[in-house]
């Protein structure tokens, strides 16, 4: 097998290189393009899809492209956030895995000069009843992102976490931050100035992530073994490492980055993440349309007798990049040492467009930036909806015809829905002193603008804040990746506007198979189309996001996982929706879309009684659930509903059952009985409760149903089960199956 | 010198971490394991090993629940 | 009343506990190199993962320079609070007696916990009554609270056990479910669960700010 083959390289692409450089690469030369033009550098086979997507908006202030995106919240101040996927490390290390995911986006945050202030994660795993491994990834990972996000001491304030067996092979870790930031102090990455220092500052560099990809190791060593596929073999000082997070040191790293942002020393910031210096080097030469020169025997080293292409590809975490005029230099290298934080100047901002990596004078590699970063190719994909079943049935543990009451408990007890408390009572939700409604007290996390009250203050004074949530589901997407990327969108719009929020803006994190297999080329664009048209019909824009592609093994491909995470605002703190019914006497109602239609199709019901991922979801009235979302969130605004809870999962008798167990309180209501109108799931119904008189002004949309009270919940008819009960069950679930 | 010095729980005090340990081991299929405590290595050069027992009192452990062991290994 | 919280490279709720105190006095931060305590009035060993919680919580940051002032303002009887972490701190210097090991479970848990006051005669709690019910936020991994059985009985016959988890609130494994404790003079107070994150109602409960108003009523 060619060189170029081993490191992930088609032939056309290395013809490609050898006509951008008109020359053959050396060895350093390929290794960094190997991982430039690496779908997770170079989004080869999502780029084109992605420019589809919408991202612009009034409240943009800083779109795709950079290190996170940014929405304008008011008060001269601006929300960076991203979300990331960290899905293969996961697989390999989870609680690294997790935990260096976390670490990396909160860089990607504070890259921007945002100060991180909350970290929400979806997680998703193979079954955890059949599989001791999933059980294994779910535990550590976890714990990673506890001990990563707790040490740091930014509060962990939602998420989701899904089970489903074709996630058995290729668990899904995708986290997401957002941060505050005044406007104007906004980065860039963008390196300027010719004969500008580049400074690389944080911990030192070793082998980090240098890993069975690069076989170049093997070919150094002469160790090379076709069979294994660049696989080292152990004993070797140069096994692959499993990239190693350090919190603390990262804690280190962000206030000295804000110290250094703050008095005005950088022309430009870049955090290290995947293919490290590289990458780094490579986007910030080429935003800036300069070129770089680096002297890697400057770069502090953690292990002796690194070769130049280790440096330039070492996945060291908690480092940064920056631009530094010269008569700064010596403040940043002062300020960087007061932080304990190790800061070397590395390198030097050119004309001529080439990085070059240098060892002293000697030059090790050099390459015009352009190839490595705009040359790099963009596929077209060549879709084509599956004929076959792409996904097992999953083993069936109801039996058809169960009695309400049975179907409902296992519900509550199944891995998807049961309560999440003993995950994210493992996170620390409040350092920051912001979080207003923590996770499990309301549909999103709502965290206040200004966390630090003035002693001064008018008592009363409305606190605005913002709110966050992040929302996918893989199954309905499988079942029709375009109506499915569609509720994503959705899902997230009606999480906020349950806690009385507006949506400001959206990041994604696309997880998928193959591309280059039509069934998955299927699945990515139409789940593309679908986000970009829910994200125009909703007057949403897509600030930046994320793709993670060649999720399959032998057991075939991950359910299509567009997850969506969203930033919204509400002005008054005080009046923050909650999910749990509030008081007893308060009436219940469903607010629905007229073309609210819930099925069993693509339901968790289904997936109980073994049923596979395929069928018709109900479409949706996008113009319709947009005026829905507002009403409900005016609703909870105005005061109006004391709870707001958005129907989804499970359907509309457990998110009963969910309100119920929330706010320790019965309720007794009259709905359909049909099984499908119980259990069948589908977008634009929200189930609510405040006073009589304000929910029937609410008009038409407000179905009355019932009232809150006693210690019960009651469906006329149907069932009548303990609240005490269904806490239980629902408290207990993923402590069962967790063992 | 290269001395090791180990720290473990004292005795009598509950260690959890030990307990999970001992409870994992049997289903891997090794049986017969009991008294399980997991505690703490720490290497290190020096060059007065009289000094050890200071450094362990006052930084290394804590004399309150933990107990050490100064292991010498001989040659840095 | 001026409140100086020190912060350590790695602490975490040193800027909520800022906060808190702000609301009942001046307060500034307190740089754990800084050479002097600046004439606070009561300082404040935050929460948080000071030096990475390497070795042991609490066992480097113990030994930071600003430590020889603290050490030496507590054994003049000045008002010392230590949470969560600097909990640990205050315990590894033996200004409090025991140690913090970890919980139970072994995992790190974040939850809401009903403390009971059960002494309201120390600097930090003259302004609660014996028997309060305090609804406070505790969140760590390593919050165990330990001493042997004849210290415990001391602490007890003393009066230095300062807060207890009601009934079925704690989760860490406390002895005699302990969650503060008190040196003999009572001007020392350490807790595990965090009063900083208690100040205010629309992130919780305000339960917390008791303590920061009964040192506040200890005019300097």
């Amino acid at each position: 097998m060619t060189r170029h083959a081993e490191l992930g390289l088609t032939d056309g692409e290395y013809d490609r290189i050898v006509e951008l450089i008109a020359r053959e690469p050396n060895e350093v030369e390929l290794a960094m393009f190997s991982l430039m033009w690496s779908e997770h550098c170079g989004y080869k086979h999502s780029r084109r899809l992605l420019s589809s997507l919408p991202t612009e908006g009034p409240r943009v202030v800083m779109g795709p492209g950079e290190n996170a995106g940014a929405v304008d919240v008011g008060g001269g101040l601006a929300c960076a956030f991203k979300v990331e996927s960290h899905n293969h490390p996961s697989a390999v290390e989870p609680f690294q895995g997790a935990a260096t995911g976390v670490g990396g986006i909160l860089r990607d945050v504070f890259a921007v000069g945002a100060r991180p202030i909350a970290v929400l994660d979806s997680l998703r795993f193979g079954e955890p009843g059949e599989s001791a491994r999933s059980r294994y990834l779910l535990d550590r990972a976890v714990a990673g992102i506890g001990h990563y996000g707790n040490s740091i001491g930014v509060a962990t304030v939602g998420g989701e976490i899904y089970f489903e067996s074709a996630y058995e092979q290729n668990c899904l870790v995708n986290a997401m931050c957002l941060g505050l930031i005044e406007t104007e102090g906004l980065i860039r990455a963008a390196a300027a100035g010719v004969g500008n220092v580049v400074v690389l500052f944080g911990a030192r560099t070793g082998r980090d992530g240098i890993g069975g990809a690069s076989v170049l190791a093997s070919a150094e060593l002469g160790e090379a073994d076709s069979d294994t596929q660049g696989t080292l073999s152990p004993g070797t000082s140069k096994r692959p490492t499993v990239q190693i997070g350090d919190p603390f040191e990262e804690a280190k790293l962000l206030e000295c980055s804000l110290a250094l942002l703050e008095r005005g020393l950088l022309v430009a910031l870049q955090d290290l993440g995947a293919a490290g210096l590289t990458s780094a080097a490579a986007e910030m030469a080429a935003k800036g349309a300069v070129g770089l020169d680096l002297d890697l025997a400057k770069v502090p080293l953690r292990e002796a007798g690194m070769q130049p292409f280790e440096i330039m590809i070492s996945e060291s975490q908690e480092r940064m990049l920056c631009v530094v005029e010269p008569e700064h230099v010596q403040a940043v290298l002062d300020l960087c040492e007061e932080w304990e934080v190790l800061a070397t100047a590395i390198g030097v901002v050119t004309d001529g467009g080439r990085l070059r990596a240098l060892v002293g004078d000697a030059v090790a590699g050099e390459v015009p930036v352009p190839a490595l970063v705009d040359e790099c190719p963009a596929y077209d994909l060549a879709p084509a909806a599956p004929t076959t079943p792409l996904y097992a049935a999953p083993t069936r543990v109801l039996d058809d015809a169960t009695e309400p009451a049975e179907t409902l408990l296992a519900l509550l007890a199944s891995a998807n829905l049961a309560s999440r408390r003993p995950v994210f009572e493992q996170y620390d939700c409040i350092v920051g002193s912001r979080t207003v409604r923590r996770p499990g007290q309301a549909d999103a996390a709502v965290l206040l603008l200004d966390a630090v009250t003035d002693a001064g203050a008018v008592a009363g004074a409305r606190r605005p804040a913002l709110a966050v949530s992040i929302d996918g589901n893989g199954r309905r997407v499988a079942c029709d990746p375009y109506r499915g990327a569609v509720e994503a969108v959705l899902e997230c719009s009606a999480n906020l506007a349950c806690v009385g929020a507006e949506p400001l803006g959206l990041t994604n994190c696309l997880n998928f198979g193959n591309p280059e297999k039509p069934h998955i080329a299927w699945q990515l664009s139409r789940a593309v189309a679908g986000l970009g048209d829910a994200c125009r019909a909703l007057g949403v824009p897509v600030v930046g996001g994320n793709v993670s592609l060649y999720n399959e093994g032998g057991g075939g491909p991950i359910l299509p996982t567009p997850v969506v995470g969203m930033v919204g605002e509400l002005p008054d703190a005080a009046l923050a929706g909650q999910l749990g019914f509030a008081q007893p006497g308060d009436t219940v109602a469903l607010i629905a879309a007229s073309g609210w239609a819930p099925s069993l199709c693509g339901s968790e019901l289904a997936k109980l009684r073994g049923t596979a991922p395929v069928g018709e979801l109900p479409a949706a009235d996008l113009g319709e659930l947009r005026t829905l979302h507002a009403a409900v969130r005016q609703g909870v605004r105005s005061g109006a509903l004391r709870s707001a809870h958005d129907v989804a999962e499970g359907g509309l008798a457990v998110a009963l059952a969910e309100c119920c167990v929330a706010g320790g309180l019965g309720a007794e209501v009259t709905v359909d009985t049909a099984e499908a109108a119980l259990f069948g799931e589908g977008p634009g119904a929200f189930l609510v409760s405040g006073p009589h008189d304000a929910l029937t002004a609410f008009g038409a949309a407000a179905r009355l149903i019932g009232i809150v009270g006693g210690d019960e919940l009651r469906l006329a008819g149907v069932l009548f089960v303990p609240v005490s009960e269904l806490s239980d069950v629902h408290a207990g679930g993923l402590a069962r199956l967790l063992g | 010198m290269r001395a090791r010095v180990l720290i473990r729980p004292k005795a009598g005090i509950l260690d959890p971490q030990g307990q999970a340990v001992e409870r994992v081991l049997p289903a891997l299929g090794f049986e017969g394991v009991r008294n399980v405590h997991i505690g703490r290595l720490v290497e290190l050069d020096v060059e007065d090993p009289a000094h050890l027992p200071a450094m362990c009192e006052q930084l290394l452990a804590n004399p309150l629940v933990e107990d050490y062991e100064i292991v010498g290994t001989g040659e840095a | 009343m001026k409140f100086g919280v020190i912060q350590f490279p790695g602490s975490c709720d040193e800027r909520d506990a800022l906060a808190a105190a702000a609301r009942v006095g001046d307060a500034v931060l307190l740089w754990h190199r800084d050479p002097d305590l600046r004439g606070v009035d009561a300082v404040i060993v935050p929460g948080g993962f000071s030096y990475g919680d390497y070795l042991r919580a609490g066992a480097l940051a113990r030994f930071s320079p600003i430590m020889v002032e603290v050490e030496r303002f507590a054994r003049h009887g000045g008002l010392v609070l230590g949470i969560c972490n600097g909990f640990q701190v205050l315990c590894e210097a033996a200004l409090l007696p025991g140690a913090l090991l970890p919980n139970t479970s072994l995992r790190f848990v974040c939850r809401q916990v009903d403390l009971i006051v059960v002494n309201a005669h120390t600097s930090w709690t003259g302004a609660c009554a014996r028997g309060d019910r305090l609804s406070i936020p505790a969140k760590h991994q390593t919050g165990r609270y330990w001493a042997p059985d004849p210290v415990l009985d001391e602490l007890e016959a003393n009066d230095q056990v300062v807060l207890r988890y009601a009934t079925g609130n704690g989760f860490n494994g406390s002895s005699r479910d302990i969650a503060g404790v008190c040196n003999k003079a009572g001007n020392v107070l350490g807790l595990m669960p965090h009063p900083e994150h208690a100040v205010d109602p629309l992130t919780g409960s305000a339960d917390g700010l008791r303590l920061f108003e009964s040192a506040a009523l200890i005019a300097a």
